[in-house]
């Protein structure tokens, strides 16, 4: 059942006309490039009037070099950002996320801000408008109790955009334009544990660029994934990890797919100053299995996605260390 | 100038398809595949599922590969589209096309457009694609009888130029 409904295109050339449109307009929504909210659309999943489009607001594109940090704006593509070459070279994680997206058609529209925002997921949520009517609407949109947690009262939804970990074990901080003004916050802070509200962004807020600070740290990012070809991850890790000699003196490990917001692991200094054995292994596994909690959301049991979720840890975290080079891209 | 869907809020769009200028009035919510199906009549582009899954609708928009299930007319605006129907040239095959005729690299053929356009859109790109590159390029796009193994061979024959 195809239900795309009717709606008008604006594009805005500037920030501030965007930010007006959408003022003007309750019944409007951003889009990039359409690969999540086409997508949503088409499954009845909201019916807006007016879509704006963020992609000729000029500032949006550039991605730039500064104070050897770098500066990426939030209507890049993904095929850019992972073809480019200072991103390649310094943010190496950043690069591997970005190639694990979907697959080069998708990749070609897909911008780092849609992915940034991009909607939670969940089994019973991203299906066609008529098997969502015939199994029951939930909370998440139009009906009242979650499939997954009926006794529950919120939506476990898995925020599962594979750039968030990245950018967040990179140190990540973005600019949000809205009517009052702009404000610069860690990415972090953009997301609540909620799927059904998982980012805090007034409707009016446009993420304009993401700012990675100079220096990173050596990082990678691996995913598991349903199937190889393309899939969303069931659970992405990344680690940013500085060692000298095998001792650790910085460890920043950052998660998606398994919770309604990307985040990024807490407590991890009591994992620095160290040396990794088996012993440092078994904390941070313990460390990783209490704060990822994947629900049934997908396919594959939540259990495995726990697992997975540490194992993937692990092996990115020996592996920059040096300590075996398995898996540096993606699993 | 075609007519797509009657709508007052239908505007016209100028856009290059397969080497020729064309305009046509269109709703800003009309999908590309659709104004090339049902508008245009161009119906090499497959529609294979309800969203992004498939990579039959995938055509190519200033040389690059982007599924048209996805994009609307609207989108491409000044833009240069190119599908199936712009490759076979005065009945002669494209490379691509002979290749996947010569190696049995399409079965019922549902999935062959989308496979071509997005093989073209490797090939533009890098001329001697190794087979990792090739299975990268075509990962979005679903194969439900050859197996995949006949295409990789056939996007091998024709970046090689053979035959
Ligand atoms: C088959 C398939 C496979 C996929 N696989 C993956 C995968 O493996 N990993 C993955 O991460 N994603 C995947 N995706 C999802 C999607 O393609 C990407 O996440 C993409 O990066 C989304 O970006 P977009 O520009 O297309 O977003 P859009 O669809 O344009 O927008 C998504 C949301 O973000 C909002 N938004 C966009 N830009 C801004 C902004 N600047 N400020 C405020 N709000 C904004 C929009 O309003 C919308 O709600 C897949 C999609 C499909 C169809
Ligand atoms: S977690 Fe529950 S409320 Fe959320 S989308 Fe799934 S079924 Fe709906
Ligand atoms: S029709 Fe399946 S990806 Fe477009
Ligand atoms: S040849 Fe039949 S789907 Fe590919």
């Amino acid at each position: 059942m195809e239900i795309l409904p009717r709606f008008d295109v604006l594009r805005p050339a500037s920030l501030a006309a965007a930010i007006e449109a959408r003022r003007r307009c309750a019944a409007s929504r951003f889009i990039a490039g359409g690969t999540d909210l086409m997508v949503n659309l088409r499954h009845g999943l909201g019916a807006p009037e007016t879509l704006i489009d963020l992609r000729h607001i000029a500032e949006l594109r550039l991605l730039s070099k500064e104070n050897g940090g770098i500066t990426i704006g939030a209507a890049v593509t993904l095929a850019e950002l992972a073809a480019n070459p200072a991103i390649g070279c310094d943010y190496p994680a950043i690069a591997a996320a970005a190639r694990a997206v979907g697959a080069p058609a998708h990749r070609e529209a897909a911008t780092l801000g849609g992915n940034l925002c991009l909607d939670t997921r969940c089994l019973f949520y991203n299906r066609s408008a008529w098997w969502r009517e015939a199994n029951g609407f939930c909370l998440k949109h139009q009906g009242e109790t979650c499939h997954v947690a009926p006794t529950g009262k919120r939506c476990h939804a898995a925020y599962s955009g594979d750039l968030a970990p990245a950018l967040l074990v990179y140190d990540a901080t973005i600019e949000i334009a809205g009517r009052a003004g702009t404000r610069r916050i860690p990415l972090a802070d953009l997301y609540a544990e909620d799927g059904a509200a998982h980012l805090r962004l007034a409707p009016d807020e446009v993420l304009v660029r993401i700012h990675l600070p100079a220096a990173p740290w050596p990082a990678a990012y691996a995913k598991a994934r349903a199937r190889g070809a393309i899939d969303f991850p069931q659970a992405g890790v990344a680690v940013a990890l500085r060692a000298e000699a095998g001792w650790i003196t910085g460890l920043r490990v950052a998660f998606t797919g398994t919770n309604a917001r990307p985040f990024l692991l807490a407590g991890v200094a009591a994992l620095e100053n160290t040396r990794i054995d088996a012993a440092w292994r078994d904390r941070l596994t313990k460390l990783v299995q209490k704060q990822v909690s994947p629900m049934r959301t997908t396919l594959l049991a939540a259990q495995y996605r726990r697992r997975v979720a540490s194992a993937l840890a692990q092996r990115l975290a020996a592996a920059l260390a040096g300590m075996g080079a398995e898996n540096h891209g993606s699993v | 100038m075609e007519r797509d869907q009657r709508s007052p809020r239908a505007k016209i769009r100028a856009f290059r398809l397969n080497g020729r200028a064309r305009e046509i009035l269109v709703a800003d919510s009309r999908l590309l595949i659709d104004t090339l199906r049902e508008t245009l009549g161009l119906t090499g582009t497959k529609h294979g599922c309800d969203g992004g899954e498939c990579g039959a609708c995938t055509v190519l928009i200033d040389g690059r590969p982007r599924l048209a299930c996805l994009t609307r007319t609207e989108e491409c605006e000044g833009h240069d589209v190119e599908t199936i129907e712009g490759f076979a040239e005065q009945g002669r095959m494209s490379r691509l096309q002979r290749a996947f005729h010569e190696r049995l690299g399409t079965q019922c053929g549902y999935c062959t457009p989308g496979m071509i356009l997005a093989a073209e859109g490797l090939l533009r790109r890098d001329p001697a694609p190794d087979a990792a590159a090739i299975r990268a390029a075509l990962a979005g796009n679903l194969c439900r009888c050859t197996g995949y193994v006949k295409i990789i061979e056939a996007v091998a024959d024709a970046a090689r130029g053979v035959p």
